[in-house]
């Protein structure tokens, strides 16, 4: 139980260390190492990777949201179709949604032309997607549990008191 | 020209100011700096609490509220108590809400020193006791507690500076900042002097609810014979992350509880009225959030001592509070010396242990309110400066 909090500390600084980890959790460093290794062979820990704000560099990026309403198969249902969508490069990520629509599928390219493109070559024409619709993002402030944009950052203002 | 100088109060004028102004004017000023200086949550009030105070906004709760606060306010504080502490007060007698934990510890000390009674207290402690006591009219009388006792306050040391003219002991556990806790057994000895001695005593367990140790928080009033002579100060600030509401309280003896209410009404009136709407959500259902910041506090505090040992900053383990207060005797420096050089060098903001009495001399007070990811680079630059020494 008391290594479930591994994957909390991890999702929120997935740089600290097993040694680390470890003090923190009053556990050892070889406990702490094995249960991540068992998290990333079961598939718990799917990955690591750097929250990036693209729009703070030179690299030009566009990305939409797109609900897709899917009639769906009768043994499969929206999974054989999620499956496909799912291995699209483009496609960043899946999701399948209660209300209005089916699923919502996340696209990111170059230019919102790369996306418009995509959707209208690749997605709305797989067999079984009925609509599609298009939301383009406009400014990204917060993903993956992190606020994007500075001014809207957090400003630490403690300390200013004298006796505390 | 009017001489302010002469015409001033000589006692306050008399009353040297803080040493840890300056280094949060330094950090102030500098930009990049890593600070592990504050001696407040990071954690925000949380969502449900700060909501009832809303609440009671837009129902236009804006009035005073009795004196002593709320009953409903009051008997939730017993309640809360009792729970946790094992401790037991009457809400409408023995409970008073006051400006945060600091106006109740004004008010037991004006209400029960007289001029040149002895007031003991240990130190290194939070600034205000000395100050507060010399306003009184009472005479100080320090207690160097040290690392040799793990900052813990002895039957010895406390027999050793009894006199016929000793009132009050002043028991700031878990400590600021130390991070000292006294546990039953050490408690258990400091009480039988206070009997012996017919003292009183102003329990400061304003950190009660970040206790690390397995016992847990014990308080002073819970043992046989101590709850009739001891008032007992607590509040919300750190708690419940709410240090901004500014709310606290004191339990103790009907008559002493009274002479303070006294106090408090002419110069507080009441504490403020959306704190305490918000205040009685926080004890009603505020019991999870609270084991869920001491839980994340305790792995920082794991993380920072263990930090500071490889760094050959030699630390007892803190048991309490948010501190760790590591010795830089190793280094050479003195306590200001040491912060001084670190904030001008590598930017980190500590405060020295030379500010919470002279006994803090030779020792840091690091604070862990802050993300791990904080911490972390806090210790790589620490490292890199006791590298570069």
């Amino acid at each position: 139980m008391a290594m479930e909090q591994i994957l909390e500390l991890l999702q929120d600084d997935a740089q600290l260390t097993p040694g680390q980890l470890a003090v923190m959790l009053a556990e050892s460093e070889e406990a702490v190492a094995k249960a991540i290794a068992q998290y990333e062979r079961d598939g718990v820990i799917r990955g690591y990777h750097a929250l990036v704000n693209w729009e703070r560099t030179e690299t030009q990026k566009a990305s939409a949201l797109i609900e897709l309403r899917i009639t769906p198969k009768k043994d499969t249902g929206f999974d054989e179709i999620a499956g496909r969508i799912m291995n699209f490069p483009e496609v960043e990520s899946v999701y399948l949604m209660s209300g209005g629509y089916d699923l919502a599928v996340t696209v990111t390219g170059r230019t919102m032309q790369d996306v418009a493109m995509f959707v209208q070559k690749r997605l709305a024409t797989l067999d079984g997607v009925l609509s599609t619709a298009t939301h383009f993002v406009l400014t990204k402030y917060k993903d993956g549990g992190v606020i994007f944009q500075s001014e809207y950052e957090e400003i630490d203002e403690r300390g200013s008191n004298l006796c505390d | 020209m009017i001489e302010y100088d002469k015409l001033v109060n000589s006692t306050v004028k008399a009353i040297k100011p803080s040493g840890i102004r300056r280094f949060f004017d330094i950090a102030h000023e500098m930009e990049d700096v890593i600070s592990l200086s504050v001696g407040e949550p990071d954690f925000h009030t949380p969502w449900h609490i700060r909501e009832a105070g809303i609440a009671s906004l837009e129902k236009g709760r804006t009035r005073y509220t009795p004196n002593r606060g709320f009953i409903q306010l009051r008997q939730e504080i017993a309640r809360f108590l009792s729970r946790h502490y094992q401790v037991e007060y009457e809400p409408e007698s023995q409970v008073l809400v006051t400006v945060g934990g600091s106006e109740a510890i004004d008010l037991c000390v004006r209400s029960l020193v007289n001029p040149g009674d002895e007031v003991l207290i240990p130190e290194p402690s939070f600034v205000c006791y000395v100050p507060i006591t010399q306003m009184a009219g009472g005479v100080p009388v320090v207690i160097e507690t040290g690392p040799e006792n793990g900052f813990k306050l002895t039957a010895e040391q406390l027999e050793s500076k009894i006199t016929d003219k000793t009132k009050l002991l002043i028991l700031p556990y878990p400590n600021n900042p130390t991070g000292a806790v006294m546990g039953r057994e050490d408690l258990e000895a400091v009480a039988q002097v206070v009997e012996r001695h017919n003292l009183l005593v102003l329990s400061d367990e304003i950190y009660a609810a970040l206790t690390y140790t397995r016992e847990g928080h014990v308080s002073f009033a819970s043992l046989p014979g101590m709850g009739e002579r001891t008032v007992l100060v607590n509040g919300f600030s750190k708690a419940h992350s709410m240090t901004g509401w500014r709310l606290g309280y004191a339990a103790g003896p009907r008559e002493i509880v009274s002479l303070m209410t006294k106090l408090h009404q002419f110069a507080i009136m009441s504490a403020p009225t959306t704190s305490q709407y918000a205040a009685i959500e926080a004890l009603k259902n505020g019991d999870e959030d609270m084991a869920y910041m001491r839980g994340q506090y305790d792995m920082r505090r794991r993380l920072i001592v263990d930090g500071l040992n490889q760094l050959g900053l030699r630390c007892f383990e803190p048991e309490g509070a948010f501190y760790v207060f590591p010795s830089v005797r190793s280094t050479g420096l003195t306590s200001e010396e040491f912060c001084e050089k670190l904030i001008y060098q590598k930017r980190v903001a500590v405060v020295p242990g030379s500010a919470f009495g002279a006994s803090g001399e030779g020792f840091v007070r690091i604070s862990y309110c802050y993300s791990t990811k904080h911490i972390v680079e806090a210790l790589e630059r620490m490292k890199a400066f006791l590298e570069e020494l």
